[in-house]
């Protein structure tokens, strides 16, 4: 028996219909094709499918899309406005800390919702906090680097 | 993988949730943060074909300190324990214990009274249910019953809980001003699932002896391991390093673990002795220093 939801995604409503089973991560990816969302694991261990939901990072493929009836969800597509990159992604950029992108949504979600609770993080509490996101291509040096710059620049998180 | 078919319910009253649960006994589950039940479910370890998610209970996440102990709502996040000012007042190993649940993401979601439910044995928070001798309130068709932490845990991923029951609170003595507690665990990486994990406690009295101490292992069977024995050798003496050690080896003989694929059984257990040396020592300098 499918079930209606409402939801909030990126700042514009929607109205589904969904199976319970449909996770949080395929509807977005399939249902309304924002496919910034990545999964790497199903399981909840690789941080790749990071979201907020009501303002705090989730595991997306931990969620059933019926549990986010009501729910506002912003995705990694949703942490910039207009296109222009927020200190954090621009961070990012000029620090390589991404090489292959997969993991780069949850890094960024996470990270946003850490320098939201905490400006001025240490260099071990950002290290703590992106432990949760597993990432095969950089050894994360250059992510942390980047976190750790963007903290510089004061302009954290820049969410508009 | 995907998970397999299921009904889901959504209640708003924990009546409505009792009322689903015996109705499709005992194919229903109950859901509440599913950081350790959806990876089951996706891995279709688990295919409910009912599944009751009791997140729309609000009343069930209340964190209340009175009359000497904590009254926590099992549908409290881990993130809102951790950020409690009454939980680091009144049970600073739970907050240790929680701050080392999985990350703050996970946190955001899984609930106290899940990890209990789910009973884990490798998992913080049972550890701190059985050292403190915590007790869980279970609602059901007969009404509530209050179940000890010996009660709880009957093994790997299995408790006393009836299908048709609900766990919603969970009680915990307050810890006094010359109580120092100590959480560690050992993981491959920060975050990761602890390969054990000692929860500690020791209470002094006027003499600085130890008046009571309280040592519970996480990963070292299969349900939380209270160290009764060990207890017993620091309980009545000024604890000096040799009488922690003594311990911590009570400890190692006592323990369980089985051999995985992250570390072998003796590699836990003397892990075992090595973190309750360490937990004893920061729960001793804590109350000394009145925490």
């Amino acid at each position: 028996m499918r079930h209606k939801i409402k939801l909030t995604v990126n700042g514009t409503a929607y109205e589904r219909s969904v199976e319970p089973r449909r996770l949080l991560t395929d509807f977005l990816r399939e249902d309304l094709g924002l496919i910034g969302t990545h999964v790497g694991c199903e399981h909840g261990v690789c941080g790749a499918c990071t979201l907020l939901m009501d303002g705090e990072s989730v595991r997306s493929c931990l969620t059933f899309a019926v549990q986010a009836d009501g729910a506002e969800i912003v995705t990694i597509e949703g942490l910039s406005k207009n296109g222009e990159l927020t200190p954090l992604q621009q961070a990012f950029w000029e620090n390589h800390g991404l090489q292959c992108g997969f993991c780069t949504p949850g890094m960024l979600v996470c990270a946003t919702e850490l320098l939201r609770r905490n400006p001025n993080p240490s260099e071990e509490e950002i290290t703590g906090t992106l432990a949760g996101v597993l990432c095969r291509c950089t050894g994360y040096r250059q992510i942390i680097e980047s976190v750790v710059a963007a903290v510089a620049a004061g302009g954290a998180t820049g969410t508009r | 993988m995907k998970p397999a078919a299921f009904e889901y319910f959504r209640p708003r009253t924990l009546e409505e949730t009792l009322e689903i649960l015996s109705r499709y006994e005992p194919e229903a589950k109950v859901l509440a943060g599913g950081q350790s039940l959806i990876p089951l479910m996706n891995f279709r370890l688990a295919q409910p074909g009912y599944l009751v998610d009791i997140g729309g209970l609000k009343d069930l996440a209340d964190i209340r300190a009175e009359n000497g102990s904590l009254t926590i709502g099992a549908m409290a996040r881990h993130s809102a324990i951790e950020d409690s000012a009454v939980v680091q007042a009144k049970a600073p190993l739970l907050l240790e214990a929680t701050q080392q649940v999985g990350h703050r993401t996970i946190r955001n979601r899984g609930t106290i009274g899940g990890s209990l439910a789910h009973a884990d044995p490798s998992a913080e928070i049972p550890a701190v249910l059985a050292a403190l001798d915590g007790e869980v309130v279970a609602a059901g068709p007969d009404g509530e019953r209050v179940i000890s932490a010996s009660e709880l845990f009957l093994t790997v991923c299995t408790t006393t809980l009836t299908p048709t029951e609900v766990l919603t609170q969970v009680r915990l003595p307050a810890t006094g001003p010359r109580t120092g507690c100590a959480f560690t665990e050992l993981s491959r990486r920060h975050g990761d699932w602890a390969i054990v994990g000692v929860a500690a406690t020791l209470s002094l009295g006027e003499n600085d002896e130890c008046e009571e101490a309280r040592i519970a292992l996480a990963g070292a069977g299969q349900v939380p391991l209270r160290c009764r024995e060990a207890e017993g050798l620091l309980n009545g003496r000024v604890p000096v390093a040799e009488q922690i050690r003594e311990a911590a080896e009570s400890c190692e003989a006592a323990a369980e673990p089985l051999d995985d694929l992250h570390a072998s059984a003796h590699y836990k257990r003397t892990m075992v002795r090595v973190l309750v040396e360490r937990a004893l020592t920061t729960a001793l300098s804590r109350a000394q220093r009145g925490q």
